[in-house]
């Protein structure tokens, strides 16, 4: 026997859930980590942390990239984790510069996937402008680990004058969308295992910081800007609307979604609102400056379908709402349970 | 999107909202059937758009929901046995049993897995031939056919190591017992599309001819829930209860033989327990005996807890249509969708999941 069944609360052991970026993630997070390593800088609990160092500000971040499969439509595991951690960066507004990578790999794994790994990595890196100035390697027993997790940490710098966070959203803001949403989450779960089916839909993993520097040019009235990765963009208007206290409406109508990712979503029963992304921005933007700031998307290549998609109002403070294509709203709640798992 | 942007078009929702105010004349009662149709009006937001004399109330229609405790306690008990693996579908996972949910059993180091299928089971047990597969099957009519055939297959193949713990329920027994208790005032039932285009519309017409009610075979899109409670309406006011098919697209009134021949080869009408409706004789589908080595509540007799509920959840009542979620002590405080006590806060298609969806 595998033993009986201990009588504790489900909540009492780390389930998948706590990864999802959902509620048990921001808990996790709220409850633990916050409160162990109390800091200013982290409990801004913006994407990369804004520190001021030697008279100017750096920003700086991590993240690990456990993604199943390791190849998917469009990018594999190294794109993602530089692509990722740039993203990440330039949230804050910052240059991104340089990039660590850890890799840990199961032992058996193949070279030559290991190789396209890299380049596929140091390739994105180059795309992006960063360089990879420190790595670490590790190895462990078969079946310690599923293949190959890949960590990086970034830093950038962020230019004078701007003061970008989550916390900054206002009432009157006007919410834009850097493009469609759901390509990554639709691309990788049609490579999973029991669920392969087929669709034209690639990632769009792409790093991000050509794209925010030409929003920054034509305005720096951007208050809060996010890449809706894991949880999709249910989760970053979320953050943002409890960051802020604000309360977020979205146009379900304005929402940019492929035919093909709306099309295996009904099927799945999934919602692109809650799929993850791995190259678009949400950008929180002064009303004045939303219609310079929507051209200086839709004419860059990464951002041909940007759409304004919503806007903040006062109230209800820290709950986002849906408008639906007949009038009617909706809650946009946290995602719940860990119905996509192992996505980035 | 081809079989759908028509269904969900504004203009012609609006010009259904206009008729159905129109032709309402009193405050008119409507139940929900399926959970499918419990979460598109959620996700559309039709309760708010509906005049206030139409009111909708969720029944035992979402599958997870009206699986009773024994039951998620006998999943949660085989994944135990030694080298068991347990496929089931995701709603399944998070939903409280006695003791513990299969989440937090999986967490403890239990094998159990989400499939999407019950062939996906299937290919389990292939995989792992040292392994015994139990698929975990809730559903309705809807599901029965295609695990009816999976077990077959199973047959085919030669799969001694496959199992099912069929807790698969019929729905119109369900709707008889719901009808014989009293206890809800009701005007009418929107019908579930899917059940039906399995079972056609014959097995509802007790519900006109005993209990004077209408009903209306509906499909999952705005537009169809909208003309189902116009039909509804129109059946009111003429005082002419009867069974109508407003799914005509999915539903045929006969049904769909071939799935009801494999059903009845492989299933028997059984005894099913209902949360909140109790033992309702002839509502539960069990392995027939020529199949008996596939079924795994037989194959692995398991001690189970003794069987408790969440301390006042009211799943039960919301079940029968007698509260709504908010009037349930627990709805919004102790019981939220990321804490849920009940299987109506768990499951996507749950009335407490689809109130929290409307909750601004």
């Amino acid at each position: 026997m595998k033993g009986k069944p201990t009588f504790s609360r489900p909540s009492e052991v780390i389930l998948l859930a706590h990864g999802s970026g959902g509620r048990l993630s921001r808990d996790l997070i709220g409850e633990l980590f916050l409160e162990a390593f109390d800091n200013p800088a982290l409990a801004k609990l913006d994407d990369a942390a804004v520190l001021e160092v030697g008279g100017g500000r750096i920003a700086f971040t991590t993240d690990s990239y456990v993604v199943t499969p390791i190849f998917f439509p469009g990018g594999d595991i190294g794109k993602l984790a530089a692509a990722g951690t740039v993203n990440d960066l330039v949230t804050t507004g910052a240059v991104p510069l340089y990039l660590s990578a850890g890799f840990i790999i199961e032992e058996g794994f193949p070279l030559s996937d290991l190789k396209k790994i890299v380049h596929s990595l140091a390739e994105t890196a180059r795309l992006a402008g960063v360089s990879v100035v420190t790595g670490d390697t590790k190895v462990v027993n078969h079946g310690s680990l599923d293949k190959i997790f890949i960590n990086t940490a970034g830093v950038g710098v962020i230019p004078e004058g701007l003061n970008i966070s989550g916390a900054n959203a206002r009432p009157g803001d006007v919410i834009i969308l850097s493009g469609t949403i759901g390509d990554h989450g639709i691309a990788v779960l049609s490579k999973r295992e029991g669920l392969k089916f087929k669709t034209t839909v690639e990632s769009d993993c792409a790093p991000l910081n050509g794209l925010a520097a030409a929003m920054l040019a034509v305005s720096t009235e951007i208050r809060c800007l996010r890449d809706p990765t894991r949880g999709g963009l249910a989760s970053v208007v979320n953050e943002i609307a409890a960051q802020s206290r604000v309360g977020i409406f979205i146009d379900e109508k304005s929402l940019p979604v492929k035919e093909e990712v709306r099309g295996a979503s009904e099927l799945l029963g999934l919602d692109p609102l809650y799929l993850a992304n791995e190259g678009k921005l949400v950008a929180i933007v002064a009303p004045e400056a939303a219609e310079a700031i929507l051209g200086a998307l839709t004419s860059h290549p990464l951002g041909r379908e940007a759409a304004i998609i919503g806007e903040v109002r006062a109230e209800p403070a820290g709950r986002c709402v849906l408008i639906s294509p007949l009038r009617s709203t909706r809650v946009i709640d946290l995602p719940v349970g860990e119905l996509l798992p192992r996505i980035c | 999107m081809k079989y759908l942007d028509e269904f969900r078009r504004p203009e012609q929702i609006a010009a259904l909202l206009q008729e159905i105010r129109r032709i309402t004349r009193r405050p008119l009662r409507f139940m929900e059937v399926c959970g499918t149709h419990t979460m598109a009006i959620a996700r559309w937001g039709l309760k708010r758009l509906l005049p206030e004399e139409i009111e909708l109330v969720s029944g035992p229609g979402c599958p997870v929901c009206v699986t009773a405790n024994p039951d998620i306690d006998r999943a949660i008990a085989l994944a135990d046995i030694p080298e068991a693996i347990i496929a089931t579908f995701g709603d399944l996972m998070r939903v409280p049993g006695s003791l513990s949910s299969l989440n937090g059993q999986r967490a403890r180091g239990r094998d159990i897995r989400v499939v999407y299928s019950p062939l996906d089971a299937l290919s389990l047990a292939e995989e792992f031939p040292k392994n015994k597969v139990i698929f975990i099957a809730v559903g309705f009519e809807t599901t029965a056919p295609t695990l009816a055939a999976t077990i077959k297959e199973a047959y085919v193949r030669g799969l001694a190591n496959f199992f099912a713990l069929s807790l698969h329920k019929t729905v119109p027994p369900a709707l008889a017992t719901l009808l014989d208790l009293g206890e809800i005032k009701l005007d009418g039932f929107i019908l579930p599309g899917h059940v039906s285009a399995v079972i056609g519309s014959k097995p509802y017409e007790f519900i006109p001819k005993d209990h004077g009610l209408g009903c209306v075979i509906t499909g999952f899109e705005p537009a169809d829930i909208l003309q189902a409670i116009l039909l509804l309406v129109s059946q009111a006011n003429a005082l002419a209860p009867r069974v109508e098919i407003q799914y005509r697209r999915g539903v045929n009134p006969a049904g769909n033989r071939i799935a009801r021949e494999i059903m009845a080869e492989v299933f028997a009408p059984a005894p099913g327990l209902w949360r909140g409706l109790g033992m309702i004789p002839e509502s539960g589908l069990e392995l027939r005996d020529r199949w008996a080595s596939f079924d795994g509540g037989r194959t692995f007799p398991v001690e189970l807890p003794q069987a408790k509920e969440s301390p006042g959840c009211r799943c039960g009542e919301v079940l029968r249509g007698l509260i709504s979620p908010r009037e349930c002590p627990l709805y919004g405080r102790l019981c939220t969708p990321e804490e849920p006590h009940g299987p109506c806060m768990v499951s996507t298609e749950g009335s407490c999941a689809a109130a929290w969806k409307e909750e601004i």
